[in-house]
């Protein structure tokens, strides 16, 4: 087993939506560097248990990386200093004795805060429900070989349908823009044979509904590729530009 | 525990005829909701996974209204989300000799002769239709260069029919089941209750008439009222307390059934995964899988001499036992998953283990990428080898890979019949959570076959005839029932926060973790058995006097959340040993060293226990009373599994 280190944490906490809230400083001990970062929550949740305060409320489920549930502002980065890694696979080695470590929400107008570093986006299941898929019913399918897919056709979208909705993109966004999640999601089907009947018209519901939700507009920053877990690329972006205008001129 | 002889209480309903008639055949003979009235149906699903998440969607596409509850705080990240090589379909696209015949005796024979022959058939032949249903909906399936899909190998066959999306076929079927699901919240079919907790099963004059879920963000206890319940909440290996699901994956909607009277069949067929990253500290929250398609390309070996600290790299090739290709030469390292996983506890077990600890063998690429290049190999398994290398903080283009078993998936569930319904009439149980497909074994890639089987295409059927058949009278949430259990659920909430004791609830699930991970593990055998029923009984005497819950009810509060969880699996663990030990023979995920043939393979004992194993709650797991449904195999001749 390695050395373990000390951190100080400065965490958000928050009692609920709309309530004050503040930074509070604890000190975390015996942290291991091959711990998750998670997992040095959870040991700091438990010294507050046994203290009998209230545990830092926050988000996780797989722990693994691919269901985008967890998501941290550290020492504000979203999801932390590592490049292509969410919150939970961020290990502790990343960190030194002594450091100290500010933990925020993921901060945006349409990701209202739950509580501490918890927070709503369920506009991000809103703009799917918009569009983001294609109309066909259980039951109703052709032959899977009967529509032949390039591969690179294939492998592009695949690039952009690895999103995981994590949320970093508005996170780290100066005007808080869901743009790169948007345009995951148009790209993918933009590339497929299956996408194209309603392409135009998802284009268009998406991003209404994605300024609707009080989501800002790109303004090329490029943040949210530079924290995308997944290494999304903001060429989706361009494409869903192209394909909106096209949607629009079309009218 | 009071043994039945072959239960009444059991009608499997398995329809008559060949096999390969007996779903068309029950499809035209089983009754149906004309379109109309189907909106005047009321159906509660719970969980958004594969299962659920098809089942929700297919359900609101024909017409039915639907409620859909999730714990996590969307449907898109349930943990089907996870799974990661691929999806079994027998469409011989390779032209290798696959068939559905060939997939339904493969996952019986893998399953070791414990799953229900009707229910198998019948997920190979729709094996195929989900397929095409995926890539309607814009999954991207890998592809061959001219256009078509591509397949890769799993273990226990000798064909290759697994498709595959990267290593994140989990995520892309489930995001195709999730976008067809918004699609239905967008029509108005489906309403969405995300950060819902179901603690409870509404019963209403015999039939399962509601739930009772936690608001999981201000802790409010709400009620829902419908026609029938479809209960898709998944497995419950985390009574292991480290396993490869999700923090909030978990077993209470299944157990607050059972404890309403739904049976839970075969509870100790169990699988541990070979090929984990190996468990490095002790405030590990979780293990990682590493996909079994790795095992196509990647070679499983251990150094021949005990206690070899050299480098792997530096251990040359006469200095290496590649005990899977040794030990099962036809198979070699796609041998089925629990026959890889106890070779390499043997292994590890004789002092041959590498890494700190031990408890490791090596999973070595250095071939594949001699033969087809680092590129073709990150193409197949790029996002592997990175989550590997972000959690180990080492490279395995070039040092193997260090795997070990760890607890990932849980075969037993509640019983149901052809029609996945339990024994509780209007309680039916989809994927994970039920036990009907995968008899004491899974093979890889087969349960996101039956997560989508069962959403997609059985339960549109099977539910139709459940609500044409019975005349259900009106209920509202007012009804006595309702208010019944949902103080029992406010008064349990009540108590686990007024014990205010010393011990944590980690520490507790921790605790039960460690006694079913030594005891009732991989190995087990009479006395071990024994002795965790008794350990857990004591812990959970413990848990209830002892356990420190913090905050109040009336908040987003996980320790509660958690604490309700822990409660459910010292009663569940216990169940499990109790079905484990009275199992007298060995099978697939089920291992009594007792029983077991001289070159250490699972033992069966068909003549005593060719049953399901279908358990009755009576107020306490050690008193439960045990069903059995006897297993019949008309088409698979029974025989002892060689994968040599």
């Amino acid at each position: 087993m390695s050395k373990t280190i000390s951190l100080i944490l400065d965490v958000w906490r928050q009692p609920g939506p709309g309530k004050p809230g503040r930074l509070v400083r604890y000190t975390v001990n015996g942290v291991s560097p091959e711990m998750s970062f998670l997992e040095m929550l959870d040991q700091l949740n438990e010294d507050l248990t046994k203290k009998g305060e209230d545990p830092v409320a926050f988000d996780s489920d797989c722990r693994e990386g691919i269901c985008g549930t967890c998501g941290l502002v550290i020492n504000g980065v979203a999801h932390g200093p590592k490049a292509a890694c969410t919150t939970c696979e961020l290990r502790m080695r990343a960190f030194r004795d002594g450091d100290i470590i500010t933990i925020e929400p993921f901060r945006a107008k349409a990701f209202p805060i739950v509580k501490d570093l918890v927070v709503d986006r369920g506009a991000f299941d809103r703009i799917i429900a918009s569009g983001g898929y294609v109309s066909m019913n259980a039951g109703s399918a052709p032959e899977a070989n009967s529509l032949p897919v390039g591969k690179d056709m294939a492998e592009r979208a695949m690039d952009a349908a690895v999103c995981i909705g994590c949320g970093a993109c508005v996170a780290a966004c100066p005007n808080a823009s869901a743009s790169l999640f948007v345009s995951a999601k148009i790209s993918q089907l933009a590339h497929l044979p299956q996408g194209q009947p309603e392409r135009w018209r998802r284009v268009k519901n998406m991003v209404e509904r994605m300024d609707l939700e009080g989501f800002g507009d790109c303004s090329n920053h490029g943040e949210c590729e530079a924290v995308c877990p997944k290494e999304i690329s903001i060429m989706n972006i361009a494409q869903m530009r192209r394909d909106w205008v096209k949607a629009v001129l079309q009218d | 525990m009071t043994i039945a002889t072959e239960s009444r209480a059991l009608d499997s309903r398995i329809p008559s005829g060949p096999i390969e008639t007996k779903w068309e055949q029950h499809k035209f003979d089983i009754k149906l909701v004309a379109p109309a009235n189907k909106r005047k149906f009321t159906v509660i699903v719970v969980g958004t996974g594969l299962a659920g998440g098809s089942a929700a969607a297919s359900l609101g596409e024909l017409g039915y209204n639907v409620l859909n509850f999730c714990v996590q705080d969307s449907p898109r990240r349930a943990h089907s989300v996870a799974a990661q090589g691929g999806i079994n379909a027998a469409k011989n696209y390779q032209n290798d000799g696959d068939s559905v015949y060939r997939l339904f005796y493969d996952t019986v024979k893998g399953g070791d002769f414990r799953a229900r022959e009707a229910n198998v058939y019948r997920l190979a032949e729709l094996s195929v239709n989900i397929i095409d249903q995926c890539v309607a909906q814009g999954v991207p399936f890998a592809r061959e260069y001219g256009g078509t899909l591509a397949n890769r190998s799993f273990g226990g066959a000798q064909v290759s029919r697994t498709f595959y999306a990267r290593g994140q076929t989990g995520q892309q079927l489930l995001l195709g089941a999730y976008s067809s699901l918004m699609r239905q919240v967008d029509a108005g079919r489906v309403k969405m209750f995300e950060r819902r907790e179901m603690l409870d099963l509404v019963m209403v004059d015999g039939h399962a008439r509601g739930i009772v879920a936690r608001n999981l963000v201000n802790g409010e206890i709400e009620s829902y009222a419908g026609d029938a319940v479809v209960l898709c909440t998944g497995g419950y290996t985390t009574v292991f307390f480290l396993s490869t699901n999700a923090v909030n994956s978990n077993a209470t909607a299944i157990w607050r059934c059972h404890k309403r009277g739904a049976f839970f069949a075969n509870p100790c067929y169990t699988q541990i995964h070979p090929t984990c990253i190996p468990q490095v500290g002790t405030g590990q929250s979780k293990l990682t899988l590493m996909s079994e398609s790795l095992r196509n390309d990647g070679r499983v070996w251990v150094p021949k001499n005990k206690g070899d600290k050299r480098r792997p790299a530096d251990i040359p090739e006469e200095d290496r036992d590649y005990y899977l290709e040794r030990r099962y030469p036809a198979f070699g390292n796609l041998v089925p998953r629990d026959i890889a996983s106890r070779a390499a506890k043997l292994v590890c077990d004789e002092g041959y283990g590498v890494g700190p600890t031990g408890f490791a063998v090596y999973l070595d690429f250095k071939d594949a990428i001699q033969r087809l290049g680092a590129a073709v190999v990150r193409e197949r398994y790029g996002n592997l080898f990175h989550m590997y290398e972000e959690i180990i903080g080492d490279d395995p283009y070039h040092s193997p890979m260090m795997i070990y078993p760890a607890p990932h998936y849980a075969m037993g569930g509640l019983w149901v019949d052809y029609n996945l319904m339990s024994n509780v009439p209007g309680l039916h149980v989809l994927g994970e959570a039920n036990f009907s497909d995968h008899g004491a074994n899974r093979l890889g890639a087969s349960a996101l076959m039956q997560g989508l089987a069962d959403g997609y295409f059985v339960i549109p059927y099977t539910l139709g005839h459940y609500l044409a058949s019975n005349k259900l009278a009106p209920v509202s949430t007012s009804h006595d029932a309702f208010k019944e259990a949902v103080a029992g659920v406010k008064a349990q909430t009540e108590k686990l926060l007024s014990i205010k004791g010393k011990t944590t609830v980690k520490d507790f699930w921790w605790r039960l973790g460690r006694i079913m991970w030594d005891n009732v593990g991989m190995a087990r055998t009479r006395d071990s058995l024994t002795r965790a029923i008794s350990e857990i009984r004591t812990l959970r005497e413990e848990f209830w006097a002892d356990v420190n819950v913090s905050g109040i009810a009336a908040d987003f509060n996980k320790t509660l959340e958690f604490a309700g969880r822990v409660a459910d699996y010292l009663e569940l663990g216990e169940l499990l040993a109790v079905d484990a030990l009275h199992r007298e023979e060995s099978c697939g995920g089920h291992f009594r060293e007792e029983y077991q043939t001289s070159d250490g393979e699972a033992l069966r004992n068909d003549e005593k226990f060719t049953y399901v194993a279908a358990w009755e709650y009576a107020g306490d797991p050690g008193k439960a009373a045990l069903h059995k449904e006897p297993l019949t195999f008309e088409n698979i001749k029974i025989a002892q599994r060689s994968y040599k």
